[in-house]
């Protein structure tokens, strides 16, 4: 066999070995049944999803909080960061390269542990602050990087342009860069996005009582019983996965 | 400098320097309330040494290899053709989906299709009368692991075939090499610092995870991130909790150095 027929074959058994868990819980969302036995089509557990299941919700609006202020917050610094070190010239930046690399290299778990550990040491009350502190963390650098990767793109010239032309530091700044690299930005925001949506372990470690996020939830109601509510909200957060998946389609190539 | 300013600001205060309180940590004593006295001691590595923790730590580097072993081994085919597939953009969107979605989820699904009272094990109480205890075992572990880090491997072998020249695998074909042949001793050396990025990207989180282990492992399949919350939560440990935590740092920032270095000698040749 050659090696581009193997490759094909691997690549559709991969294929359905990612879709077929996924798949399955998205069919029996739709079961009218509490066990895993197909009974027949119901919107059973949409419908306790969306009336019963008040502390999912909770948990679903403090991920989207959290969410949109650390990847508002994690783009800002990321993108200046990027355009600081794209453009400016100083002595300490293969540190702050250093200092990128590492969160992204960490495991989780230590990321989570030592804020943890930290917060109870300057007696900061664990909520929804420190899992926001957190989750700009572990963005920034990802942020930071994806901006980067676009500003690299284009053309510096166009820098010396500006400035031949008379414009200021400030006006190149945010008449120029900042539109140049907004694809960029933008992917930037959507990766801390989803990162925030999706952490689980480090959440895990700084969220306090009553700062429940949707994994965190998720992750009790599998420990402490299961529901097929789970299988709706699953379902509904995949459509959301594919949505933006899809619109982000075109910005994929700064984020990899 | 000032526009970095904040970056740098942010990434020293949550991020280098918790990391440091936890590796200085590990040096000293435990209060009996669960807190740090701060005296020196090497009390938290010292628990170390007992023949428990070293299981765990064994069984924690065993099931990492294996399973990057194998999400390795399947996402440099997968990436190989996507990479030279016509339907490029549309497949690497199919990678990008189970990426991007949420992976307590992809856990989740995994319970629902092969846990005690999953879907399969419906179907064989019905058919026998009894179940098959298929997850709660390091294999299960593993199976997550490569199902959730797949897309983690594939992605950047994706952009490092990707970015080759293919001239040089036909100019090899036209030489005369089969395309087997082309395949090993053209196409992999050229990509070797995609796969150590991949394998980097999966055995780390690997060996640190603690949420496959807990929800698809048993008693017999736990992991040093069970171990580290254990201490921190049950046990009441900090030093010891941070000593792990040191060992797990080291031990990654090593293997990291290591590997990269291997792979820019090798690149360079």
């Amino acid at each position: 066999m050659t090696p581009g027929k193997l490759s094909k074959i691997l690549t559709i058994l991969v294929l359905i070995f990612f879709y077929i868990p996924i798949f399955i819980v998205v069919v029996f969302s739709f079961n009218n049944s509490k066990s895993p036995v197909w009974v027949g089509f119901s919107f059973h557990w949409y419908k306790e999803l969306f009336f019963n299941a008040f502390d999912i919700w909770h948990a679903f609006f403090n991920s989207i909080f959290v969410a949109l202020l650390s990847s508002f917050v994690a783009t800002s610094f990321g993108t200046l960061a990027a355009i600081g070190l794209y453009w400016e010239k100083f002595k300490s930046k293969k540190y702050i390269w250093i200092l990128s690399y590492l969160p992204l290299i960490i495991p989780d778990i230590i990321i989570g542990v030592s804020l943890l550990i930290f917060f109870v040491m300057i007696n900061i009350r664990l909520s929804l602050f420190t899992i926001f502190v957190a989750h700009t963390t572990f963005s920034l650098p990802y942020a930071m990087m994806i901006v980067f990767s676009r500003l690299q793109d284009f053309d510096k010239s166009i820098i010396d342009a500006a400035y031949d032309l008379g414009a200021t530091k400030f006006e190149t700044l945010t008449k120029i860069i900042i539109p140049a690299s907004f694809p960029g930005i933008l992917a930037a925001f959507f990766m801390s996005l989803t990162l925030s949506i999706d952490d689980f372990v480090i959440t895990f470690f700084v969220a306090g009582p009553g700062s429940t996020t949707l994994p965190l939830k998720i992750y009790s109601m599998i420990r402490f019983g299961i529901s097929p509510t789970i299988n709706a909200i699953s379902t509904i957060m995949l459509i959301g996965t594919i949505l933006l998946s899809v619109s982000m389609k075109k910005y994929l190539k700064y984020i990899f | 400098m000032k526009y970095t300013f904040g970056y740098s600001f942010w990434l020293i205060f949550f991020f280098l320097i918790p990391i440091l309180i936890v590796l200085s940590f590990s040096f000293m004593q435990k209060s009996l309330y669960g807190g740090i006295n701060f005296s020196f001691s090497l009390d938290g590595y010292k628990s170390l040494f007992s023949v428990s923790y070293l299981k765990i730590l064994w069984r924690s580097i065993w099931i990492s290899l294996i399973a990057t072993i194998f999400t390795v081994l399947l996402a440099l085919p997968t990436a190989y053709f996507i990479a030279n597939s016509k339907l490029k953009d549309f497949l690497l969107l199919l990678v990008v989906i189970p990426f991007w979605t949420n992976s307590l989820i992809r856990i989740y699904a995994w319970i629902f299709v092969l846990g005690n009272n999953g879907i399969i094990n419906q179907i064989i109480s019905k058919v026998t009368n009894h179940y098959v205890q298929f997850l709660y075992n390091p294999f299960a572990v593993i199976l997550v692991i490569v199902y959730t880090y797949l897309p983690y491997a594939i992605i950047p072998l994706f952009a490092s075939i990707d970015r080759i020249d293919k001239s040089m695998i036909e100019a090899a074909l036209d030489l005369g090499s089969n395309k087997v042949k082309a395949f090993f001793k053209v196409l992999i050396p050229n990509i070797k610092s995609g796969i150590v990025t991949s394998t980097i990207f999966v055995f780390i989180p690997a060996l640190g995870s603690y949420a496959i282990p807990d929800l698809i492992g048993g008693k017999n399949s736990k992991m040093i991130g069970n171990e580290i919350v254990r201490q921190l939560t049950v046990a009441k440990n900090w030093p010891a909790a941070s000593a792990i935590s040191a060992i797990l740092t080291i031990f990654t920032l090593i293997g990291v150095l290591l590997f990269v270095k291997q792979a820019e000698k090798g690149e360079k040749r």
